[in-house]
């Protein structure tokens, strides 16, 4: 995080010294920071930074492409009721240990329309979630293992 | 390019109204709590805050535009937080699923609803 700390830091020089304090110029002082550092990378040791902005932009692009997606699907059936339901509440192993995984795990997943975090077992192993469209239980733990917490892991660890 | 703003404006807010409508009607035609919760919730989510964008767009201050963004990162931390707590709630102190429910493979009635 010391890495993010002195892009921010680059990034307000750069508005500084263009002397324009608009949003668009800060996000291109952070771009330009961002490069400078990605260039001087030899010299800051091992750094999992450099891998997760680009990883966590890309996440954040996929999710909100998810989010319109899922919304359209409940929508849809908002709209027509009769065009297939099929809610359950399904119980999916949890590869995620820590509490920050967990949490963000349950939180992303409320947010995609469609399923909804009901509750974590006792012993940290299980999420149990409320899904609309329940085709088959072990697709639904696939969906959730594969598109969400493989991702979050990739990010967080 | 006021045009262009113009247009972005129109159609998020023309988004923004259609999926907080949809919310609302799913509330209505939901069986039960958990499906409600899934309608009302994120329809309402991405509806409020493309119409929070939709402002941000048409005014484009600063000022305006923080709270805006602002607005629309508190929706999406929040909202999530509140619906998770009403269905486990609802869960917890045993509310029928709907019948058209295809599987629960959650447990009821557990000792830890103190914790």
């Amino acid at each position: 995080m010391n890495i993010f700390l002195i892009n921010l830091l680059l990034a307000g020089l750069w508005v500084a010294s263009t002397g324009a304090f608009t949003y668009g110029n800060a996000l291109l002082g952070y771009a330009v920071g961002f490069l400078v550092l990605w260039w001087l990378r030899p010299l800051l040791g091992r750094a999992p930074y450099f891998r997760k902005v680009p990883l966590g932009l890309w996440f954040a692009l996929l999710f909100f492409c998810e989010v319109i997606k899922s919304n359209v699907r409940v929508a849809w059936n908002v709209v027509f009721p009769w065009s297939g339901r099929r809610p359950g509440i399904v119980a999916v192993p949890l590869d995620a240990r820590t509490d920050l995984e967990i949490a963000a795990l349950a939180n992303l997943l409320t947010l995609t329309p469609g399923s909804l975090c009901l509750d974590v077992s006792e012993d940290r192993r299980t999420l149990y979630v409320h899904s609309m469209f329940v085709d088959d239980p072990d697709t639904v733990r696939k969906a959730v293992k594969d598109r969400l917490e493989r991702r979050i892991l990739l990010l967080l660890r | 390019m006021a045009e262009a703003a113009d247009i972005a404006t129109a159609l998020l807010l023309g988004v923004g109204g259609l999926f907080c409508l949809l919310g609302a009607a799913g509330i209505v035609v939901m069986p039960d709590v958990y499906n409600r919760m899934q309608a009302a919730s994120k329809a309402v989510t991405l509806g409020a805050s493309s119409i929070a964008l939709g402002a941000a767009v048409h005014f484009g201050e600063p000022e305006i535009v923080s709270r805006c963004v602002l607005v629309c990162v508190f929706f999406f931390v929040t909202i999530p937080a509140a619906s998770h707590l009403i269905a486990r709630a609802a869960h917890r102190s045993g509310l029928p699923l709907a019948p058209e429910t295809v599987i629960d493979e959650c447990p009821r009635n557990r000792d830890d609803a103190t914790s």
